[in-house]
């Protein structure tokens, strides 16, 4: 623990009660973000990332939802805070980007009446101010001339330029925390390349955390420091980035990284397919007994059928696997 | 390549808003029947509006030496069984009956939009409770329903507007709730909650903005229904009393004379056949131009 945690999450569980059963989305995952760091989280679709953002900000009716543990920001319990509590936090200390810019901002109002929203909410200024205030976020997120454009609708806006009007809202307050869900999943890559510039900058500028969660394992490791990945609700790995890629420890991990294509992997080492993990992910009503992961690993044992498999820490890394005890 | 975009964002605003006018009006104009519609409300709110200047005497006098007269130069639609221009009191009777849609419409949503909004935002027991009343409350066919709280309320223009308001209540829950059930999964309401937004705001200004189009269409549709329970209300003589004219009366009071004196009762009908018709028809006509499933 060389530098000190901004947000950390003990034993988070989040169940959904649902009438087929409760669904474990999130299964007492450990992780922490440091200050100024970025933190990348992997995984499959559905395997509990975005749930995770979700909780830590309790955006999740409950019910049915139920989250249990602690998720402590700046060593405050967000799980025990009052609505009116947490909602001082949401926006203004720790604020979300989601993944559908094309929905994620109202068609009914104009870009600069949603970015001063936000602002008049946290920062107690006048409507004058927080426009000026909105029309400035869209200078620094590069939307070109911003006093024209807070007055127009979104849907005179293209994918990019939406995310850049939502960057501008969720950094608007300077918040400590950015909780990034898919920040790049619905844009085309030069657009994605323009987002990872942009929120390396404004990083560095604000000085804020982030948490990007993705299934772009490139967008991880241009932009991420840590990164743990997650499979069906639990944090199978979780190293610094270069260790991850350059040897992955979780057959998990191996597989996601295998099923890359990888431009140029023909010439070095002769025709090869491409990866693929086989099997698909079990429904959260049917997890496997033991290791989840057994069902669909080349390298199960006997042991990986019959008990769940410890958490084997090993130099600043952490996995989630009876290969490395 | 910057100056470029700058100088089309800096053109186009106005002309889009323009366009869009346009393009809804020339919409419109192709809908025939919606044109049809609305000029007939038009209509309508003209003659209740000059009802004095068009008909200067008082339509509730009534002068005995003259009753039941057929339609004459005097009197163009002949007059009624106490001998009162039918004429006059169809024209004062259209500001009763817009009165009536007008009135029943607002009670509907004064009361429907909210209780719509929290039921469908909140869900669970909240949205339990209010959608077990409404289900009570429609499984009552509407003018049954209106025709009980007349009963209990009383008769009169103020309980005829109430009761047939409080008939129509369950409908506008229904649509809004269903809406807001639709809009309140939308990221942008999520994102909303994100940054913190109150629950208040995040219904007032990004869910009923996003529910408006639904309800418009259903407020139109809603006040031709008003005009026709107001209307039976009305014929069963427990609506708007005599003397004030009133469509529905006018038909039932003309009732008994519908074989000796037929335009006593044919003249308020097609009264109100019309302005039922109107408001039905601009109501489909503003459906179509305002769901964007319908963009031609």
């Amino acid at each position: 623990m060389r530098q000190d945690s901004l947000l950390s999450i003990h034993h988070l569980r989040t169940r959904f009660h649902t009438y087929e059963g409760v669904l474990t989305a999130v299964d007492g995952i450990d992780l922490e973000v440091y200050r100024g760091e970025t933190l990348g989280v992997v995984g499959e679709s559905g395997c509990g990332k975005s749930v995770t953002a979700l909780s830590i900000l309790r955006l999740l009716a409950s019910p049915p939802a139920e989250i249990r543990g602690k998720v402590l920001f700046d060593g405050e319990n967000l799980l025990q805070m009052s609505l009116d509590e947490i909602r001082q936090i949401r926006g203004n200390s720790i604020s979300m980007i989601f993944q559908e810019p094309m929905t994620s901002l109202n068609p009914v109002l104009t870009v600069g009446e949603q970015i001063s929203e936000a602002i008049k909410l946290h920062q107690g200024v006048t409507r004058e101010e927080a426009w000026s205030k909105a029309v400035e976020m869209l200078r620094i997120v590069q939307v070109p001339s911003p006093d024209i454009r807070a007055r127009e609708y979104p849907h005179k806006m293209s994918g990019g330029m939406r995310q850049r009007a939502m960057i501008a809202m969720a950094l608007s307050c300077h918040p400590r925390l950015l909780l990034a869900d898919e920040p790049t999943t619905a844009l085309d890559v030069t657009i994605q390349a323009q987002i990872v510039e942009l929120m390396e900058r404004l990083k560095e500028e604000i000085r804020t955390s982030i948490v990007l969660i993705t299934h772009n394992l490139g967008l991880i490791a241009e932009m991420a420091k840590r990164v743990a990945v997650m499979y069906m609700g639990k944090v199978v790995e979780e190293a610094p980035v270069e260790d991850l890629f350059l040897e992955p420890l979780h057959p998990y991990t191996h597989g996601l990284l295998g099923s890359i294509p990888w431009i140029g992997r023909k010439m070095k080492s002769g025709r090869k397919q491409l990866q693929e993990i086989p099997g698909m992910v079990p429904s959260l009503l049917e997890i496997p007994d033991a290791c989840r992961f057994h069902p669909r690993c080349s390298r199960a044992m006997e042991i990986c059928r019959k008990e769940e498999p410890p958490l084997v820490q090993k130099n600043g890394r952490r996995v989630l696997c009876w290969l490395w005890k | 390549m910057h100056e470029m975009t700058q100088t089309q964002v800096i053109r186009n605003p106005h002309r889009q808003a323009d366009s869009q006018l346009r393009r809804r009006w020339a919409k419109l104009r192709r809908n025939k029947a919606a044109l049809f519609g609305s000029v007939l409300i038009l209509i309508y709110l003209i003659i209740a509006l000059l009802a004095p200047i068009l008909f200067p005497g008082n339509p509730s006098a009534p002068n005995l030496m003259k009753s039941l007269e057929r339609p004459s130069m005097e009197h163009p639609l002949g007059t009624d069984e106490l001998g009162r221009s039918i004429l006059g009191r169809i024209i004062y009777g259209s500001r009763v009956s817009l009165l009536i849609a007008i009135g029943v419409v607002m009670v509907g949503l004064l009361v429907g939009l909210p209780l719509g909004l929290i039921s469908g935002y909140y869900g669970g027991k909240v949205d339990f409770g209010i959608q077990r009343v409404t289900d009570t409350l429609l499984a009552f066919p509407g003018f049954l329903l209106a025709l009980a709280l007349v009963a209990v309320l009383g008769v009169g223009l103020k309980n005829t507007i109430i009761s047939v308001g409080i008939s129509m209540v369950p409908i506008y829950i229904r649509l809004v709730r269903g809406c807001t059930l639709s809009v309140r999964e939308q990221t942008y309401v999520e994102a909303a909650r994100a940054m913190g937004t109150r629950d208040m705001t995040i219904l007032i200004r990004h869910i009923l903005p996003n529910v408006m189009a639904p309800i418009t269409i259903q407020t139109s549709l809603g006040m031709g229904t008003a005009i026709l329970f107001a209307a039976g209300l009305g014929f069963l003589g427990i609506g708007v009393q005599p003397p004030t004219p009133e469509w529905g009366a006018m038909l039932g009071s003309g009732r008994a004379y519908l074989f000796n004196a037929p335009h006593v009762a044919t003249f308020p009908g097609i009264a109100i056949f019309f302005a039922v018709l109107g408001f039905n028809l601009s109501g489909d006509g503003l459906r179509d131009i305002l769901d964007p499933r319908f963009k031609l």
